[in-house]
């Protein structure tokens, strides 16, 4: 299988952001093209204010792009405008979000902090009961699946949220920064375990990163600075493809 | 999932203690309300209470009860000879204020002419008047009882209290009293015994205490009352009113400055309610600004977020409400006036506090809508 016959489940072309105008104007991300395939898992890095969460926002459909143009699993959802109109339902649909804290509710209990998501996406309770306590297992931390996210350490907290994101079995990944908060070991844990839902799930990675001792979990890097992309590096042959 | 009922449970102690708040807010908007229904009841009671069609007072005013009115003794007799009158019963009214084991107490007392028009409605112990002097009646809010006397008059006459009544008393609380029209009328007209010796010192007419203020009238149900009414108003000396015309003096005119006051207090109150509720709800969403962004970024449509809202709104007003309801019924018997909470002014309570809750719910909704799902984001540092 080679690249030019297996289609980019994220595909961003010629994307730009400016926040503000005239002297105020602010060039966040400039003319940013990229593919994402499959199985991949993708570090976005470069200095703080490079533009590599902006870039995340825009591909979550949070932020909407200056201009350029923004496909999503085969689906054209921005082209110098929304082409969708219900962007909630897509970001439940397609894309799950790993937030850098685990901004877990903190009224639910493990368990339904992932079957919530289920709940919206239309499943019956039973239904999402069983496959957030699989999640919880297969991320081997169903036995607390009854604690508050109080209750929870960091690590815990942080692999309830990864269920999270994964419930509705969402073919794109997002992270923004998820290790930042853990220690070194715990954070390859992570990495670890992105790299086998990416093979399991078949899905798409993008992880935000500044933490440079998780380079080596990484399929590509891309590197932002002033908010361009400077290179893409990366092992091409645990890719299935190249990236652009 | 019901994130609603999830966050109560979440933040179970806050949310009864401001359940409880609210409850005791709510409570006094039911309270305002019974008072308001205590004070129209009371001042139609002593009308209602006299089961008339008819009112006969002096002419040209609006007795017995909106003004003085004085008339012969011998009226009732007159009345009862009109075509259509069925029965006909003298009675006074008047305030009187006697001393009791030190105490004051204040009472108002019908004089009646027992077997006719304008004695007590229902006895809830004890027995009617029997005598012709010196028994009473009276309500059990004087806190008095059978058999126990009580001293009026200037002529130092002490009355038996042959029977007792519930909830009897005027639009200003005091309780009622009935005794007989010839004890009411000596109360009412006889001269204190000083003063009548100095009247006959003085040569003075002979003094007559034939008085009364108003004869109640009941009308055949064969024969229209308006017709009635026309031929009682050819005496000019008199004037004629209907039950309804006397309720409407009572209700519009004599207790309307008090009514218009207690409605003031309570449309200030469901505001300061409203008030109060939009800015629990407020702080309430306030609190959940980070989840609610969480949800919408996990694509949480605005339904789920304003279902979330309106839920908790109409969850905290429920529930004030009935708590709220339940305190005034059981702390009912010990206010000093009468509450009188009837089924339809409950439920108006009622659609007003939901009506409320949802109107202020709407602040919260706002904030709620314009809550930003990148605000997650900026929430993970």
């Amino acid at each position: 299988m080679t690249g030019e016959n297996r289609q980019a489940i994220v595909r961003v072309e010629h994307l730009s952001k400016h926040f503000g105008a005239g002297s105020a104007r602010v060039d966040a991300l400039i003319d940013i093209n990229m593919d994402v395939y499959p199985g991949q898992v993708i570090g976005l890095m470069g200095p703080s204010g490079s533009g590599k969460t902006t870039l995340l926002n825009c591909i979550a459909c949070i932020l909407e792009p200056s201009s350029g143009r923004l496909m999503l699993d085969s689906e054209a959802v921005y082209d110098d405008r929304w082409l969708k109109a219900d962007l909630r339902r897509l970001r439940l649909d397609k894309i799950g979000f790993i937030f850098q804290y685990p901004n877990l509710l903190p009224f639910l209990d493990g368990s339904d902090n992932v079957a919530v998501v289920l709940h919206l996406a239309g499943f019956g309770a039973a239904a999402a009961r069983d496959r957030a306590i699989g999640l919880l297992d297969y991320l081997e931390v169903g036995h607390r699946k009854h604690a508050m996210p109080s209750q929870l350490s960091g690590g815990e907290a942080q692999r309830v949220a990864i269920a999270r994101a994964l419930a509705n079995r969402p073919r794109i990944i997002l992270a923004d920064e998820p290790t930042a908060p853990l220690d070194s070991q715990r954070a390859r844990i992570v990495m670890d375990l992105l790299r086998r839902i990416a093979i399991d799930q078949n899905a798409a990675i993008i992880v935000v990163t500044h933490d440079e001792m998780i380079l080596d979990r990484f399929d590509h890097i891309f590197r932002l600075r002033d908010g361009r992309l400077e290179t893409a590096t990366g092992d091409i042959s645990r890719s299935p493809v190249g990236a652009a | 999932m019901n994130l609603a009922y999830r966050d109560i449970k979440h933040n179970l102690l806050r949310f009864v203690l401001t359940n409880f708040g609210l409850s005791l807010l709510l409570g006094i908007v039911i309270m305002i309300t019974g008072v308001y229904g205590g004070l129209i009841d009371d001042a139609l009671r002593q009308a209602r209470a006299a089961n008339a069609d008819l009112w006969v007072v002096e002419a040209g005013t609006n007795g017995p009860f909106a003004e003085s009115s004085r008339i012969p003794g011998d009226t009732r007799e007159l009345v009862s000879r009109v075509y259509g009158i069925e029965r006909a019963g003298a009675v006074t009214y008047q305030s009187v204020q006697t001393e009791l084991n030190g105490k004051p107490l204040r009472l108002f007392l019908i004089g009646f002419e027992p077997g006719r028009p304008g004695g007590p409605r229902k006895l809830s112990t004890g027995r009617d008047i029997l005598r012709d002097h010196y028994e009473m009646i009276i309500d059990r809010s004087t806190g008095l009882k059978l058999g126990q006397e009580v001293p009026l008059g200037t002529h130092g006459h002490n009355f038996t209290i042959v029977g007792l009544m519930r909830d009897e008393v005027t639009s200003s609380g005091d309780p009622v009293g009935y005794i007989t029209l010839h004890d009411a009328q000596a109360l009412q007209f006889e001269l204190a015994p000083p003063a009548a010796r100095r009247e006959v010192a003085r040569g003075g007419a002979a003094e007559t205490n034939d008085q009364i203020n108003a004869v109640i009238a009941k009308v055949s149900p064969y024969v229209p009352i308006n017709e009635v009414a026309t031929a009682l108003s050819r005496w000019k000396h008199l004037t004629t009113l209907t039950q309804e015309q006397q309720e409407t003096l009572l209700s519009k005119f004599v207790i309307e400055k008090a009514r218009s006051q207690q409605m003031m207090i309570m449309v200030l109150l469901v505001i300061v309610s409203a008030v109060i509720i939009a800015l629990i709800i407020y702080t309430m969403t306030m609190d959940k600004v980070r989840s609610i962004a969480t949800l919408k970024f996990v694509g949480a449509p605005d339904r789920t977020i304003v279902g979330l809202i309106v839920q908790q709104a109409l969850s905290m007003g429920l529930l004030g409400y009935f708590i709220g309801l339940a305190l005034v019924l059981i702390f009912k018997p010990y206010f000093p006036r009468r509450l009188v909470l009837d089924i339809e002014s409950v439920a108006v309570v009622f659609v007003i506090t939901i009506a409320v809750c949802l109107a202020a719910s709407t602040l919260g909704i706002r904030l709620a809508l314009k809550v930003d799902p990148a605000e997650a984001l900026a929430a993970s540092g």
